[in-house]
């Protein structure tokens, strides 16, 4: 997950001439996800004309589900948001296998995300880009900080943020010791969980000097040494990393939560020949590479790091050993109606006092 | 026959504006009201009835959220009013030709970038490692670094901020507009300053404070940048609960049913202010 | 009255070498003039003269650059509008739209603490006084023009100034209304018996109206005198051409001795004029002047009229007949083509004169008035 920014529309027009199949792939995804020498390189190469909507995950569907599936030709939604609102709102449908040039993708990625993306017997989805999310800490201000609940501490009282969102209230059940993710099919056992998250939240409710909304407000926030612990994304805390080498992105010792946004045809999309041109394009090796080096994260693209700039590798490398990669608590696709509990929970957190 | 004619001339001048107030208000406002009397039920079933406004009333998260915006957007609308009145006095009685001209302009300078920089720009000025905190530092006023964002001032510095112009222009308007020898008059014939503003200045001026203030009031009301961004961990905000509604809860039955109570306050309010100032909409609307 | 008259009893308005510099020009230039108990003064001059900066000096709105401003005696320098025991009636009239005439009119009396009762009779007074019971819950804009005149004089003659002001306030009038409200005013002041100072550049309004005039130019008073006195007797050219018409012959002096001055128009044609009707006695022979002359001092004699023999006979042919009712004139052309306009009555053989008919113009000696012409 990027930057939800409030959405910005980027659109670039190719003056080359057009073949007769050539379309107009309507992209909705998310920042650093197309950069423009990508789309220039497709266009070149496949006469098709691509237009770009950087969004999040809550703005993609509600986008959608506000033209039932229209206005866009491919979405990157996260892999846990597909089946719930397909369920609810029916505006993606189903890829067809056959036009995906599967051995481009990691074959474990693509089958977990298929499996994750069913719905009726359909695969909805394919995976691209992955990453975390955990903690972003100043290591020399902060070193205490080693798990989520460690936000609460005294030591770094008033230097803390986070997001008033759903991956705070995962985040802390696990490192309370919870597994929020088993009881998604439970909805007495996790309303259980979130009570005890909204407990906690709540008692360290005076710890935090603002909720973050936006990936530049945060980064701002520890930059100036405002905040020096705060639960963030991992290329968030990696790009700090550029330029404060105290600053970097810790693998939380309950586990980072890890995220996999994918391809996701609109129902109502148009152009279904430029989209899966597009999927087969940015998974070519060389490509992905460089989706990576302005996006921060990596991709379900086979050979995909390759071509990755040596010091991503390297802050990666350093935020995650092998223990903390399996550690990763992958995100499951959300039962439809959880979204209202979590939301009543974070409502109730705002509002204590 | 004549008549006929003009019958039609009439209608087809008047089909335009019928159509836009058709769909462009009507339309939207008739389907964000069935919305918000559609009750979710499960995955892809809805049935008719008012339990999302009863949700509203019967949590009371939401309507004290409800409250505090119109209160807080009451007292900004007063802070403008008495911050934007001697400004826009001075430029309209005070000040002549050139000088007039720029401070006009000064006024308007702000509103040439847009709404987020501008509330970042206060966020640069008010934050903990910000230009105040460390001239107070500087200053040796304080000791330590002093945080002034993230709180209910901050909203309210914001909001003034963001409406003074609007409270400003109709104000200048109606004030050149007053006469001068109306001003002069009221001192010839024995009136203190206070009694001229009371009894001369104010009362002419008053459709461009009530139309200014309306103007401010809806801004503050709507504002959905400023609460977010330098409001605090409490400061919340109605249109920011009714995006959330919409946006991350998927629940655009209840955020409909938000943005309906929200019209209704902001027309009370409206009404409310207009009663006290004894004044008519078309009357405030149509002098300013 | 005038400037030269002693007078012990203290004067209503007193005005000592009053000056007012803006940081271009002088707009008052040194006046002096005192305004007794009970009269009305006006002060007449062109637009641009300094006649409103002199009134809104005495009205308070602006601080004289030197001199003293007394009234009743008691200088009003650094003393604010407000505090003034004067009151003005503006030249809009300046009644507060937002308040109904008995709010208006109760205005100063509010701000003096008056208890409500007694404002309500102290108004209700004022106004039948002026002519217009019982409109005090009427809005300003339901009144006419000349009611609105009088509701503005009423709203300041209830606060009982020592002085009142007025600053042109008929401009706006139409003509017909114009002519009654002089009437109207002058018999009000007559009525309050109040010191009226009055500011206007129509000196028919100055001439019906006032006890004294002041004439005004740049700056400066040309002359304070009685209607009578600034109309037959201008003191200085500006007077005599700015108060009523005048024909202005450019002259040069031939001879001053044995009371009688004897001039030449520019055609050659002499004139003759009482030396002593003339406000200066400084003639050289060759020096440049101006004789001012009244078109109603000029007489017309038809052709075939009796002809005697007089100074400042000049025949001469009708150019135009302008008829304008009892205000009728005739512009004459002399042989040399000089105009002279004349007074045309509307009765007897006169009132048939057409254009091209022959005419001569007369007039006595005693009748016109000679100026020198600055030199340079």
């Amino acid at each position: 997950m990027k930057y939800p920014l409030l959405a910005s529309l980027v659109a670039t027009t190719a003056l080359t001439a057009q073949m007769a199949s050539a379309d107009t792939l309507r992209l909705l995804t998310w920042g650093g996800y197309a950069p423009e020498e990508v789309i220039a390189k497709f266009e070149e190469e496949t006469g098709h004309t691509v237009e770009v909507t950087t969004s999040n995950n809550e703005e993609m569907i509600a986008k959608l589900r506000a033209t039932n599936g229209g206005g866009f030709d491919l979405a990157q939604p996260s892999q846990d948001r597909i089946t719930s609102a397909q369920e609810e709102f029916g505006i993606y449908k189903p890829i067809d296998m056959s036009r995906v040039e599967s051995d481009l993708f990691i074959p474990s990625m693509l089958s977990a995300t298929a499996k994750n993306t069913t719905f009726d017997g359909e695969v909805y989805g394919l995976p691209h880009v992955w990453g975390t999310s955990g903690l972003v800490v100043n290591t020399a201000e902060a070193p205490e900080v080693t798990d989520y609940t460690d936000l609460c501490s005294d030591a770094v009282a008033g230097k803390v943020s986070y997001r008033l969102k759903r991956p705070t209230l995962i985040g802390f059940a696990y490192s309370m010791g919870l597994d929020p993710f088993a009881a998604y099919g439970d909805t007495e056992a996790y309303q259980g969980i979130l009570d005890q998250v909204e407990e906690a939240l709540t008692a360290c409710k005076p710890n935090v000097k603002t909720y973050w909304d936006g990936g530049d407000e945060i980064k701002n926030l520890l930059r100036s040494g405002e905040v020096t612990a705060a639960m963030a994304w991992d290329t968030g805390g990696w790009q700090l990393n550029a330029d404060n080498a105290d600053i970097t992105f810790v693998a939380p010792e309950a586990g980072a939560l890890g995220w996999i946004d994918t391809f996701a045809l609109p129902a109502r999309g148009r152009a279904d020949d430029a989209a899966y041109a597009w999927i087969n394009f940015v998974m070519r090796p060389e490509i992905a590479a460089m989706i990576t080096n302005t996006a921060g994260n990596f991709t379900a693209a086979v050979d995909g790091d390759g071509g990755v700039d040596a010091e991503l590798k390297a802050r990666y490398q350093a935020s995650f050993d092998q223990a903390a990669i399996d550690n990763i608590k992958w995100y499951p696709p959300v039962p439809a109606g959880l979204e209202a509990l979590e939301g009543e929970t974070l409502d109730r957190i705002n509002a204590a006092n | 026959m004549a008549s006929d004619t003009s019958k039609l001339g009439f209608y087809l001048l008047l089909a335009p504006i019928l159509l836009w107030l058709a769909l462009l208000i009507l339309l939207p406002h008739v389907g964000l009201f069935l919305v918000s009397i559609s009750e979710k039920i499960g995955p892809r079933e809805y049935e008719t009835g008012f339990g999302n406004y009863s949700a509203f009333f019967t949590e009371p998260l939401y309507w004290r959220t409800f409250a505090r915006t119109a209160i807080m957007s009451i007292l900004a609308t007063a802070l403008t009013l008495l911050l934007g009145f001697p400004i826009a006095y001075y430029i309209a009685k005070i000040t002549r030709g050139r000088t007039k001209t720029t401070l006009f302009l000064m006024c308007m300078i702000p509103f040439w970038v847009s709404e987020l920089v501008r509330t970042f720009g206060w966020m640069i000025l008010l934050r903990e490692t910000g230009v105040f905190s460390q001239f107070l530092q500087w200053a040796g006023l304080v000791s330590g670094p002093v945080e002034m964002l993230y709180n209910d001032a901050a909203i309210m510095v914001g909001l003034v901020y963001t409406s003074i112009l609007f409270m400003v222009v109709p104000l200048v308007t109606t004030l050149d507009s007053l006469d001068d020898s109306l001003i002069e008059a009221g001192y010839d014939l024995g009136g203190t300053t206070t009694a001229v503003m009371r009894e001369i200045v104010i009362p002419h001026a008053m459709p461009g404070i009530v139309s200014g203030c309306i103007v401010v009031f809806m801004l503050s009301l709507g504002n959905y940048l400023t609460p977010i961004l330098l409001g605090g961990k409490d400061s919340l905000w109605f249109t920011g609960m009714i995006y959330t509604q919409f946006i991350t809860r998927f629940n655009w039955e209840l955020g409909s049913a938000f943005g309906f109570l929200l019209l209704a306050l902001s027309s009370l309010v409206v009404f409310l202010g207009l009663k006290l100032s004894g004044r008519s909409l078309s009357e405030t609307m149509g002098r300013s | 009255m005038t400037e030269t008259t002693p007078d012990l009893a203290p004067s209503d308005l007193e005005c000592r070498d009053l000056v007012k510099e803006f940081s271009e020009f002088r707009a008052v230039d040194g006046v002096s003039f005192d305004v007794p108990q009970g009269s009305f003064f006006s002060i007449l001059g062109p637009s641009g003269c300094g006649k409103t900066t002199l009134l809104r000096m005495i009205a308070g709105f602006q601080s004289p650059t030197s001199g003293d401003l007394l009234i009743k005696g008691r200088s009003m320098i650094g003393v604010p509008p407000n505090k003034r025991p004067v009151s003005m009636v503006f030249q809009h009239l300046a009644l507060f739209p937002t308040m109904n005439i008995g709010e208006n009119v109760g205005f100063g009396l509010r701000q003096r603490g008056v208890a409500r009762a007694e404002i309500k009779r102290r108004v209700g007074e004022v106004l039948e006084r002026v002519g217009l019971p019982g409109v005090s819950e009427r809005r300003v804009d339901q009144l006419s023009g000349g009611q609105k005149q009088r509701v503005a004089i009423a709203r300041c003659m209830v606060l009982e100034p020592d002085v009142l002001l007025l600053d042109e306030p008929l401009g706006a009038l139409d003509l017909k209304l114009r002519e009654h409200m002089k009437v109207e005013l002058k018999a009000l002041q007559a009525a309050f018996n109040t010191t009226f100072v009055y500011i206007t550049h129509d000196q028919s309004e100055a001439l019906v109206m006032s006890d004294n005039i002041a004439v005004m130019n740049k700056g400066r008073f040309e002359q304070i005198g009685t209607p009578q006195e600034v109309y037959h007797a201008p003191r200085t050219a500006f007077v005599a051409g700015f108060v009523g018409d005048a024909n202005r012959i450019p002259v040069q002096v031939v001879d001053a001795t044995g009371g009688t001055l004897t001039l030449k128009t520019g055609g050659g044609a002499p004139l003759k004029l009482d030396a002593a009707a003339q406000g200066s006695a400084d003639w050289r022979p060759g020096q440049r002047a101006e004789v001012f002359l009244r078109p109603e001092a000029v007489d017309l004699l038809p052709a075939g009229s009796e002809q005697a023999e007089a100074a400042n006979m000049v025949p001469g042919v009708v150019d135009a007949v302008l008829f304008n009712g009892a205000n009728s004139t005739v512009t004459v052309r002399a042989s040399d083509g000089s105009l002279m306009t004349a007074a045309l009555p509307q009765t007897g053989v006169l009132a048939a004169l057409r254009k091209g008919d022959a005419v001569t113009t007369r007039w006595h000696p005693s009748q016109a008035r000679c100026y020198p012409v600055a030199e340079g």
